[in-house]
């Protein structure tokens, strides 16, 4: 839900990351029932993601039509589709899907988002107002209706569903880096560079761009299940990935279809969205709870 | 105040103005004869023509794009590729019921997210507390879309206690509520739990400053101080969010009303992209954008009649 | 102190602890303090000596995670710790009254001054809002804002720092309580407005028949403020006296030691300021013995071991340190 940008420019402000802090920060997380639950699903997806074509049974593609729409069995734990292919397989070769999509778009829309909110940030007064008011314009579009628009134009594929994305999600993004731009190009350290004459690329570049980075990381990384769902709520729509692809929107929407005749294809194609939204969540609010104290649960 | 006001509404009416260019030109940014762009390609040659025509496509891209400002202060949307009506007509026909839906999804959401927030602060850490904290987290988890299509599954399709489609008979009340159970159930969920977890954060930092200190110096009743003193603070964060909130209601009823067939905005853009029916998907698009800047603005002007620190700056 | 009349307010062996992650921090430690009525009496302490959860504590201000493990705040002969919760409601505002360190965040941001001044006189239901704006406009005219029935209108942020101090003394004598409460209030003002502060105190006391608990890091105010002076060092009591006691003959080998490292009194030019070596003790796991003993110059081997015990030296000035008494 983008209602998480608004929330992402109070949490950019407060946190900062390093590498040796990385570790410090692992071991804090993995005590804490919650992001040990996190982490443990949010893994399980990545893993089921990255070793897909090595753990399905069969080939999510083969059809096979007089077994189609089975009840599950030993054979087919998540029984069969309309067009008789194992449901457990789609499910699994569509975390590929979702891990492509997650990962890409999310860092196509950060790396937008960098450059923009830098220009923004450090830029000329004139050009940031500019900026900020092209951020909200596209802002303001909720971002199914600014999909809709798009594919009617463009017409439904995967590649401008994570077009739409990236556009959706960079103006949150480049907010967020714009603020901790703001915040750290007025404090001494830069202020120093430039009486010592630095040129402003080496400035943003050594010096604010590995403050900005952190922030950004973080935020943008909790965002990826919402991406996932997004890009899956499209397939759902059938906006999306093309036919035959598995992506878990696109068996949901087989499974919707033929909801009367057996439920298992929906809660295969559900399944995996709830697993993965709930793991990166409990991951984040583990790692908001380690890295900001205030809003700890502690005594 | 009022120069807030005033800055306020000049800065949505600029948002407004930068948002239908971006939606004016998107025809434009893709390669290609734009008439064929917007129609597709089952269109005819007199459709394209016409269309030409009414955009006035063989003028300067300026031109075009006043023309269109004009046209849309006029209320005009112009017309539906294969009806002829006009669009603005074919919106505000589908705007109640989305109307009547993103209502009743925010409305139970806000009525148990804030309470319950508000509750989980001021018991923290009791059993109430740790059992909202995990149900908000699971509920803010679950994509609007799937938990339509879930509740279709058990309460539609398995336990047939509610109707799976359709928004109910027109005139007959609770029809129309038993139809709009699920969906605003779908799309209040999540929301559900981002308030309360808001709301017990903002609270919880509230509480915790100096100045709450101070009211229980001077004696201050708690029932005073949690409502007229911290509450009041807490809120603000909440108030914002609502505002942003008809983005996702927006996005989120276009999968609500499609799961369970219902007429509004989401299942007219999502029936127009599907036929290519331009003009309906770009006057529907437009007044969602709309809708989403009139909001948030009235949320802002809303946090700055609450909170006198905001109205200093812009 | 003088014992023949009661004290307003009469801290008794009072111990608190506060429960962390790492384990019980011992906050303070058997801590006897009387406020006599009329007199102004000050705590001295450095930053983590307990001053700050003394009075949070005669006010049952305590965050949540605080223990009382022993003693009672005697408030007029009541406890404040154990009386019931209505009571103590009365009690705050009306009877005590706190004046708190940070005067820009102890006042409620989203509300007016005014609104917040007739909030606090809500037992008052005699009189209307009207008359309650009045007595909250004079008491600002008599702190020194001007223009008050104007500026009982303003936000908190509308205000410098020292008047949104002023406000809060206004807000504190409002309803002319017993005990007035200052928990270090100049220090996060400029030497200006500090100086303005205590002068406005000064001037306050004349009309103001109640007593204070001052409570400060810089000797020079309290010198300058207080009849008698509390010395607190890491959560205990280590010497009281009176004003002159402890300026002139201190006794307690720790307020020798900040007397002589205040940087008010020094009197020969040198390089480095002087400083008391060591650091504040592990109040988790204390040491036995006298809490002082590892930064004492004048240490001997009984003081690692057996904590002193609070001695009488003269009329109402005591010490705890094994060099007094037997």
């Amino acid at each position: 839900m983008s209602a998480r940008a608004f929330d992402a420019e109070a949490r950019g402000g407060r946190v900062g990351a390093g590498l040796r802090g990385g570790q410090r920060l692992l071991r804090r997380i993995v005590q804490d029932p919650m992001g040990l639950l996190g982490l443990t699903l949010a893994l399980l997806v990545v893993v089921t993601g990255l070793f897909a074509d090595g753990l399905v049974l069969y080939d999510p593609l083969k059809i096979d039509v007089p077994n189609r729409l089975a009840d599950p069995t030993l054979a087919h734990p998540l029984g069969t589709d309309q067009l008789g292919r194992d449901v457990l397989s789609r499910v699994i070769k569509g975390s590929q899907i979702a891990l492509l999509v997650g990962i890409s778009a999310t860092a196509l829309a950060m790396l937008g988002g960098l450059s923009l909110g830098l220009l923004a940030g450090y830029g000329p007064r004139w050009l940031d107002n500019i900026l900020l008011l092209l951020f909200d314009a596209i802002y303001s579009f909720p971002i199914v209706m600014l999909a809709l628009a798009v594919i009617t134009l463009l017409g439904p594929s995967l590649a401008t569903v994570m077009l739409v994305i990236v556009v959706g999600y960079v103006p949150v993004y480049a907010r967020l880096v714009r603020t901790s731009t703001l915040g750290v190009k007025n404090s001494e350290f830069i202020l120093a560079e430039r009486s010592l004459g630095a040129r402003p690329l080496r400035i943003l570049v050594r010096h604010i761009l590995p403050n900005v980075v952190g922030p950004l990381f973080i935020i943008a990384s909790m965002d990826i299940p919402v991406v996932i769902t997004i890009e899956a709520g499209l397939s759902f729509l059938g906006l999306g990935v093309r036919p035959p692809a598995p992506s878990w929107g696109r068996i949901l929407n087989d499974g919707y279809s033929f909801i009367r005749e057996t439920p298992w294809i929906v809660i295969g194609g559900g399944l995996p969205l709830i697993v993965t939204t709930l793991g990166f969540t409990f991951l984040g609010e583990a790692l908001r709870d380690t890295l900001d104290p205030k809003l700890r649960r502690t005594i | 105040m009022l120069i807030y006001t005033v800055q306020r509404v000049g800065l949505a009416a600029l948002i407004c103005i930068v948002a239908m260019t971006i939606l004016f030109s998107l025809v434009y940014v893709i390669p290609g004869d734009p008439a064929s762009i917007a129609l597709g390609p089952r269109a005819t040659a007199a459709m394209k023509e016409a269309l030409r025509q009414r955009m006035g496509l063989d003028q300067p891209l300026v031109v075009q794009l006043l023309y269109f400002f004009g046209n849309v202060l006029a209320g005009d949307l112009g017309l539906d590729v294969w009806t002829n009506r006009s669009v603005t007509t074919i919106v505000g026909e589908a705007l109640p019921y989305t109307a009547a839906l993103a209502a009743t999804g925010l409305g139970w959401a806000v009525a148990l997210g804030i309470p319950l927030g508000c509750y989980s602060a001021i018991r923290r850490n009791t059993p109430i507390d740790k059992l909202t904290g995990v149900i908000s987290i699971g509920a803010i988890s679950m994509p609007s879309f799937v938990v339509a299509i879930y509740s279709l599954l058990i309460f539609a399709v398995a336990l047939k206690w509610l109707p799976a489609i359709g928004a109910g008979e027109r005139g007959d009340l609770v029809d129309q509520l038993r139809h709009l159970v699920l969906p605003a159930f779908a799309i209040g969920l999540g929301w559900v739990g981002y308030l309360a977890r808001l709301v017990r954060a903002s609270m919880l930092e509230v509480m915790g400053e100096n100045h709450v200190r101070t009211a229980r110096a001077f004696g201050l009743p708690e029932r005073t101080i949690v409502f007229r003193y911290a509450l009041r603070i807490a809120v603000l964060p909440t108030v914002t969010l609502l505002g942003i909130a008809i983005g996702g209601l927006l996005s989120g009823a276009v999968f609500a009303e499609i799961v369970f067939n219902r007429p509004g905005l989401g299942q007219l853009v999502y029936g127009a992209a599907a036929t290519r029916n331009y003009p309906v998907v770009m006057g529907t698009v437009l007044v969602t954008v709309l809708l989403f800047v009139v909001c948030t603005m009235i949320a802002d002007l809303t946090v700055a009649l609450l909170d006198p620190r905001v109205r200093k700056s812009l | 102190m003088d014992a023949s009349a009661d004290p307003v307010l009469s801290i008794r062996d009072l111990s608190i602890d506060f429960v962390t992650p790492r384990g019980p921090v011992r906050a303070l430690r058997r801590v006897d303090l009387d406020v006599p009525r009329g007199g102004i009496v000050g705590v001295v302490g450095e930053s983590g000596s307990g001053k700050t959860t003394l009075i949070l504590a005669a006010m049952r201000l305590l965050p949540g995670n605080a223990e009382v493990r022993g003693g009672a705040v005697l408030f007029d002969g009541d406890d404040v710790l154990r009386m019931d919760a209505k009571r103590l409601r009365g009690l705050r505002g009306r009877r005590m009254a706190m004046v708190f360190q940070d005067p820009m965040t102890s006042l409620n941001p989203v509300l007016s001054v005014g609104t917040q001044m007739v909030d606090i006189q809500y037992r008052d239901r005699d009189r209307g809002r009207p008359a309650k704006r009045r007595r909250a406009a004079d008491m600002l005219r008599r702190v020194g804002i001007p223009d008050p029935e104007q500026r009982l209108d303003n936000y908190p942020h509308e205000f410098s720092g020292g008047m949104r101090q002023r406000i809060a003394i206004a807000m504190a004598l409002l309803d002319n309580p017993d005990l007035l409460i200052a928990d270090e209030p100049t220090t996060a003002l400029d030497v200006t407005m500090e100086a303005q502060i205590i002068h406005l105190l000064r001037e306050l006391r004349r009309d103001f028949r109640g007593s204070i608990l001052f409570v400060s890091h810089n000797l020079g105010l309290v010198a300058e403020l207080c009849d008698f002076v509390v010395v607190l060092y890491a959560g205990e009591v280590v010497e009281r006296g009176t004003v002159r006691d402890i300026f002139h003959r201190p006794r307690h080998p720790y307020t020798e030691a900040l007397l002589v490292c205040d940087p008010a009194r020094l009197d020969t030019v040198r390089r480095e300021l002087p400083t008391i070596p060591g650091d504040v003790p592990d109040l988790v796991h204390p040491a036995p013995g006298c809490i002082f003993a590892d930064r004492c110059a004048k240490a001997f081997d009984r003081c690692r071991v057996e904590a002193p015990t609070l001695t009488a030296i003269g009329d109402g000035h005591a010490a705890s340190c094994h060099l007094v008494g037997p």
